[in-house]
């Protein structure tokens, strides 16, 4: 992939967007700081690359909505709630966390939100939770978050029938990264998911770029039609452009080359814009990190 | 010798003894060679049975099982352990059934790999020890990965039962040397039993699976210096069927990792209980996790799973009163 810029192709985001995106960068970088230091234990799985997809969700989002999130979950998160001191005291287990410390990165729940680190499995019960907005008759989704490997599951599957059967308000959002863990696309899944959704008869959106508006303006009237039943598979085409973990990269240097980080693209376009919300998201981030690792551990009142 | 490297070295000759030998897993090849480094190398020089497949817990277990029903042999790693849970129904309705359920006896050689166990800070669906979800299945054998025992030894003997076996691994054994037992206490290993004693009369006797037995090995040591009880320490290779013949002692405590609630040691303790009640100065003592999810934060965790500390308190109080 090229890396010479044309300026069109990045086009200005807003300062609000752009610094949600880079508090989640800078959030991600600083858990691997974290980690390297000593100072975190446990897993994590950082969404490097990944940070625009939920930030261009957002405003699609309402309230009421229900969002189901995997175990590269930071992002989404941050994007619905902003709260990086509640989040960063999950991780590390102090006082103020999401959870208790509890549930750790891979599984928070909060109003309208749950993640767990099992795949596959919150497909199914996003079904449910349609299941019931559906008949309380508010207009509010599911949203369920997975990732390209997890087509590997067979509970997917069965969820995207009822899903389409019962004409369920559940959007799939596909973060395709074209890798899981360590395994390239090619090695885990046959066929498309655009093909995939059409076996289901469900409709199937590709996203390319981070072009926020433009994502925003061609799903708009998707997800509206979504909430009157008509379940939809968007697929972002994306690039995870850290570990799946920590240090755990292998793949090699030609494939990396390769990747495209919408922050190096977006900095070469907008580098004033870039700097100086990137220091400000950088500061906050730094912030947040103080306070919290000097917090007490965190509470449990037990099982 | 690291017990990783053991089980590795143990897969490599068996891959390169058994030309009917598969191994499939996720994330397997070289060079990432599994989430646990086990598989490492296999792929390299096996490249056409070590297969790494997609996230499809359930259909590798099934594809082995097809496998083993043409006389093949297969290993499945499942990445952690938990995971098996979606491999459920093909080990409980198909490749544990098919061993008799047909009439006549059908040969199935199929090893589920499963790492498990806490302390590593993963989580509650990461974290699980899952042995007691699985016992009492008939045709399913249940094996638990130790540093006393060598793991060639005890893989050759999961496939020469011709029956579904799952081995689970403690993954904080990973790391840990093979064979290293703490002087004054020495060990030895018959049919499959590692024995860890003093060469006086032990005042009780610990049954554990080999991820506890660090830990059972630290409070044996602790309450040798500071209370001056002497346990032995029998870790069984095979958890299920559970054979062992418990040495005479007044008291027997079952340790175990998983959380309370449907043990493999209240099943142990029934058979202790059948054949050694009237030697016994008290039931069985069961010493295992709270009931409780495995909380991620590692002073949360601390607070549920079971460790030397624990062992030590619950030992000394039977014991002393
Ligand atoms: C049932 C299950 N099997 C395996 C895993 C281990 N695992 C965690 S993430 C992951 C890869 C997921 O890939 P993908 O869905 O493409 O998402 P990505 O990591 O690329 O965001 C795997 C295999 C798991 N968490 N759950």
């Amino acid at each position: 992939m090229t890396t010479t810029l044309d300026r069109a192709l990045v086009p200005k985001l807003d300062d609000a967007d752009l610094t949600l995106m880079l508090e989640i960068r800078a959030f991600e970088l600083k858990l691997l700081d974290l980690f390297s230091q000593g100072l975190l234990n446990g897993t994590t799985h950082t969404c490097l690359g990944q940070e625009y997809v939920p930030v261009a969700l957002r405003p699609l989002l309402t309230p009421g909505d229900h969002v189901f999130s995997n175990h590269r979950g930071h992002g989404h998160y941050l994007a619905r709630f902003g709260d990086l001191e509640g989040l960063l005291a999950e991780i590390m287990g102090r006082e103020g966390a999401v959870c208790a410390g509890v549930g750790g990165s891979q599984h928070i729940r909060r109003d309208g939100y749950l993640s767990t680190g099992v795949q596959g499995e919150s497909l199914p019960v996003a079904a449910g939770v349609a299941l019931h907005l559906a008949r309380a008759g508010s207009g509010a989704l599911a949203l369920v978050y997975i990732g390209d490997g997890t087509f590997g599951e067979g509970a997917v599957y069965e969820a995207l029938n009822i899903i389409a059967l019962w004409r369920l308000p559940v959007l799939v959002v596909v973060e395709n990264n074209g890798i899981a863990q360590s395994t390239p696309i090619a090695a885990n899944l046959a066929g498309t998911i655009a093909g995939r959704a059409a076996a289901f008869g469900i409709g199937h959106h590709l996203v390319e770029g981070f072009d926020l508006p433009a994502i925003r303006t061609a799903l708009e009237p998707l997800i509206a039609r979504v909430r009157q039943g008509e379940p939809l598979i968007a697929e972002f085409a994306t690039h995870r452009i850290g570990p799946h973990s920590k240090g755990d990269d292998t793949r090699p240097p030609e494939v990396l080359s390769e990747l495209r980080d919408w922050r190096a693209l977006y900095a070469a376009a907008h580098p004033e814009q870039s700097e100086r919300l990137d220091q400000a998201a950088r500061a906050r981030v730094e912030a947040v990190a103080a306070d919290v690792i000097a917090r007490p551990p965190s509470r449990w009142a037990g099982p | 010798m690291r017990v990783a490297e053991n089980l590795n070295s143990a897969l490599h000759t068996l891959m390169d003894t058994r030309q009917d030998l598969y191994l499939l897993g996720e994330d397997v090849l070289d060079p990432y060679g599994g989430a646990f480094k086990v598989t490492r190398g296999l792929s390299t020089r096996h490249p056409g049975r070590v297969l790494t497949t997609p996230i499809s817990e359930s259909a590798i277990t099934g594809v082995a099982a097809g496998l083993a029903l043409c006389g093949d042999s297969a290993i499945v790693e499942i990445m952690f352990g938990d995971f098996a849970a979606l491999a459920f129904d093909q080990l409980l309705n198909f490749a544990s059934k098919s061993v008799s359920m047909y009439g006549s006896r059908v040969p199935m050689r199929m090893i589920v790999r499963c790492p498990v166990g806490g302390g590593r800070g993963y989580g509650p669906t990461h974290s699980q020890s899952l042995q007691k979800h699985f016992v009492g299945i008939p045709g399913l054998a249940l094996y638990e990965m130790s540093h006393l025992h060598d793991n060639l030894a005890v893989l050759e003997e999961m496939l020469a039962r011709e029956e579904p076996c799952i081995l689970f691994e403690d993954k904080v054994l990973y790391t840990r040397p093979m064979h290293a037992v703490r002087p004054p206490f020495t060990v030895e290993n018959t049919g499959g039993v590692a024995r860890v004693s003093l060469d006086t009369r032990p005042d009780c006797v610990i049954v554990a699976p080999g991820g506890m037995a660090h830990r059972a090995l630290a409070a044996m040591y602790s309450l040798l210096m500071e209370e001056e009880i002497s346990c032995t320490l029998l870790v069984p290779s095979r958890l299920y069927p559970f054979d062992v013949d418990v040495p005479a002692a007044p008291h027997v405590f079952v340790v175990e990792e998983s959380t309370a609630g449907g043990t493999w040691g209240a099943e142990v303790a029934h058979a202790v209980h059948r054949r050694h009640w009237d030697r016994l100065a008290g039931p069985v003592t069961l010493v295992h996790s709270a009931d409780s999810v495995i909380p991620t934060a590692a002073h949360l965790e601390r607070e549920v799973v079971v460790d030397e500390t624990v062992i030590h308190r619950v030992i000394r109080e039977v014991i002393r009163g």
